[in-house]
């Protein structure tokens, strides 16, 4: 059952069209990447999605409900959570400060107390750093800060853009592991967006290929990782 | 009695709770320790400059939107209460109400189509509106008599009481200035402070955890103006004339430099910039012809030596913090290992 539609999306940026008519889904349970190279509308497809750039055309439906023009802020409390590139976390709040902002639609406090251990289950670090500000963290940090917030909205689906960006290789592996047990233990659906091919078709189940604002191959990861075309152009083998 | 001195100096927030007493015990009795009007006039426009530094702070330091007019709010301010307690003898409480309203839906429509917006939109927005203003004030000569002003503005009374001596006013002014501090301070320890933060920090991160940027963002604008429109009316009923050349660019610029000399974001801040920043052109009155020269200097100097103002988070500071965090987890992360 896909819970989240995207049907021939558009967007332009003044008179350039960056995305030219997308069409893919995400099942529930599901981690679904979107590879491509720079500029290739990766990006713009999920904010796209989380309602910060207009769209020229197409429909997103999300468990049902047609969230195409819906504000920003609104599809947060629907139950999609972006993290954004560059992470922005609060860089001069502390890492505990920044967690419960994510929990800021949500009045349940029980609950976000739970979900509080969970994040810090998750990510052991954050909780040894939980009274330090943020920009104090090294970047891998933040990122898994950056998720842990996006967690704390207790969302049905996380949209991750670049999760790799800017990181030491080790720490890339380790932040992909948690995606991984993310999906995995907690059920979360995920859609993530990267360069990084290899560490995307790692983690994910199916994919799509993007280029120049079409999607041009679509697979499994496992399928995808064998096909030599992308073998070539993405993952440099 | 020495025990509860030190048990209250024990805890930071009885200690901070403590000081503050002390100041307002001292400022009360002000008056009484220097009986002197020109010391009175200076202190009650210390009182109006906070107001003002105070509410730009909402809008420039909490919430991270540029203003660049904002004398023209306290200027609607002032002639909004001016004519009302002139022209239709209303009693000065309610003519404070009414300009806070004025004032507000001032800023609300300009806030509509340019907080919507990233980016410094505000600041092209407001420094038009602070010229319109101006040249309406010296043009509409009907209403605001031109550039000769309005005379004979009556002072505030309570129940038939008038205020009329100057220790009266600064009594009036230490009230609401005390009033709007408790205000803000309330204001900006709750969510809604929080919420105004996130969006100084980063828009798009505020949106992505559920915050309106723009609703927000327009509340603090409206209020911000509101309460420049208050000290604005309380100025006309002090000083009973008012003109123009009172509320100009010039005006908005001391008001946005007290605000950056004070540090954005700190209440505290702004109190101690408004303060410095009327009493240093006034201090330096007796080398007259430089005293500007000298003033400019100053600004200078703190901008190299403390760019984050007078009681603002130090950058300094937190970097040591960060090296010192950095090392302590460096050697603990080596011992793990």
């Amino acid at each position: 059952m896909a819970i989240l539609e995207i049907n021939d999306l558009q967007v332009n940026y003044g008179v350039i069209p960056a995305l030219k008519g997308l069409n893919f889904y995400v099942d529930e349970g599901e981690v679904v990447a979107l590879i491509g190279s720079n500029g290739a509308g990766k990006t713009t497809t999920l904010h796209a999605i989380s309602g910060i750039v207009k769209k020229a055309g197409g429909q997103i439906i999300f468990d049902g409900t047609d969230i195409t023009n819906r504000k920003a802020h609104k599809i947060v409390g629907l139950g999609i959570s972006q993290v954004q590139e560059g992470r922005g976390v609060f860089a001069e709040l502390t890492v505990l400060e920044n967690l419960r902002l994510g929990a800021y639609l949500r009045k349940n406090k029980h609950e976000i107390r739970e979900d509080l251990m969970d994040v810090f289950e998750l990510f052991p670090r954050l909780e040894e750093r939980k009274s330090q500000p943020a920009g104090t963290l090294s970047g891998g940090e933040q990122q898994m800060l950056a998720i842990g917030r996006a967690m704390m909205a207790k969302p049905r689906m996380l949209l991750l853009d670049e999760p790799s960006m800017g990181l030491a290789p080790v720490v890339v592996e380790d932040i992909f592991r948690k995606i991984k047990m993310l999906n995995k233990q907690r059920h979360m659906t995920i859609l993530l967006v990267e360069q990084n091919a290899q560490m995307a078709l790692y983690a994910s189940h199916r994919a799509y290929v993007i280029e120049t604002g079409q999607i041009v191959t679509t697979g499994t990861s496992a399928e995808l990782k064998n096909n030599d075309e992308i073998r070539k152009a993405y993952l440099g083998l | 009695m020495q025990s509860i001195i030190i048990d209250l100096f024990q805890k930071p927030g009885q200690y901070k709770k403590v000081a503050g007493f002390i100041l307002v015990a001292l400022l009360a009795a002000f008056p009484y320790i220097y009986f002197n009007n020109y010391y009175l006039h200076i202190a009650i426009l210390v009182g109006i400059f906070v107001i003002l530094s105070l509410s730009l702070n909402l809008i420039t330091g909490f919430t991270g939107q540029l203003c660049l007019g904002h004398a023209a709010f306290y200027g609607v301010g002032a002639y909004v209460g001016a004519l009302l307690m002139k022209n239709l003898q209303m009693n000065f409480f309610l003519a404070l109400i009414v300009s806070f309203l004025v004032t507000g839906l001032f800023g609300l429509l300009l806030g509509i189509p340019t907080l919507r917006l990233r980016g410094d939109y505000l600041a092209i927005v407001t420094l038009g509106f602070g010229e319109i203003v101006r040249l309406v004030f010296i043009n509409w000569e009907e209403v605001t008599n031109g550039p000769m002003g309005l005379r004979s503005i009556p002072a505030p009374s309570i129940m038939g009481f008038v205020l009329k001596e100057r220790y009266m006013f600064y009594y009036l002014i230490l009230i609401m200035v005390l009033l709007v501090l408790f205000l803000m301070n309330r204001l900006i320890n709750s969510g809604f402070g929080m919420a105004m933060q996130t969006i100084k920090a980063d828009e798009i991160a505020a949106e992505s955890i559920g915050i309106y940027p723009v609703k927000y963002k327009l509340i603090a604008f409206i209020l911000s103006s509101g309460l420049a429109g208050v000290a604005g009316c309380f100025y006309a009923s002090y000083v009973s004339y008012i003109s123009p050349t009172t509320f100009v660019y010039n005006t908005s610029v001391t008001i946005l430099a007290m605000v950056v000399l004070g540090g954005l974001g700190s209440l505290a801040g702004s109190v101690i910039g408004a303060a410095v920043l009327t009493l240093i052109p006034e201090v330096l009155r007796f080398i007259s012809d430089y005293r500007m020269l000298l003033f400019g200097a100053l600004m200078v100097l703190m901008m190299i030596f403390k760019p984050e103002g007078f009681w603002g988070v130090s950058k300094r500071v937190k970097n040591i913090y960060k090296l010192k965090a950095g090392r302590r987890h460096h050697e603990r992360d080596i011992k793990s290992q």
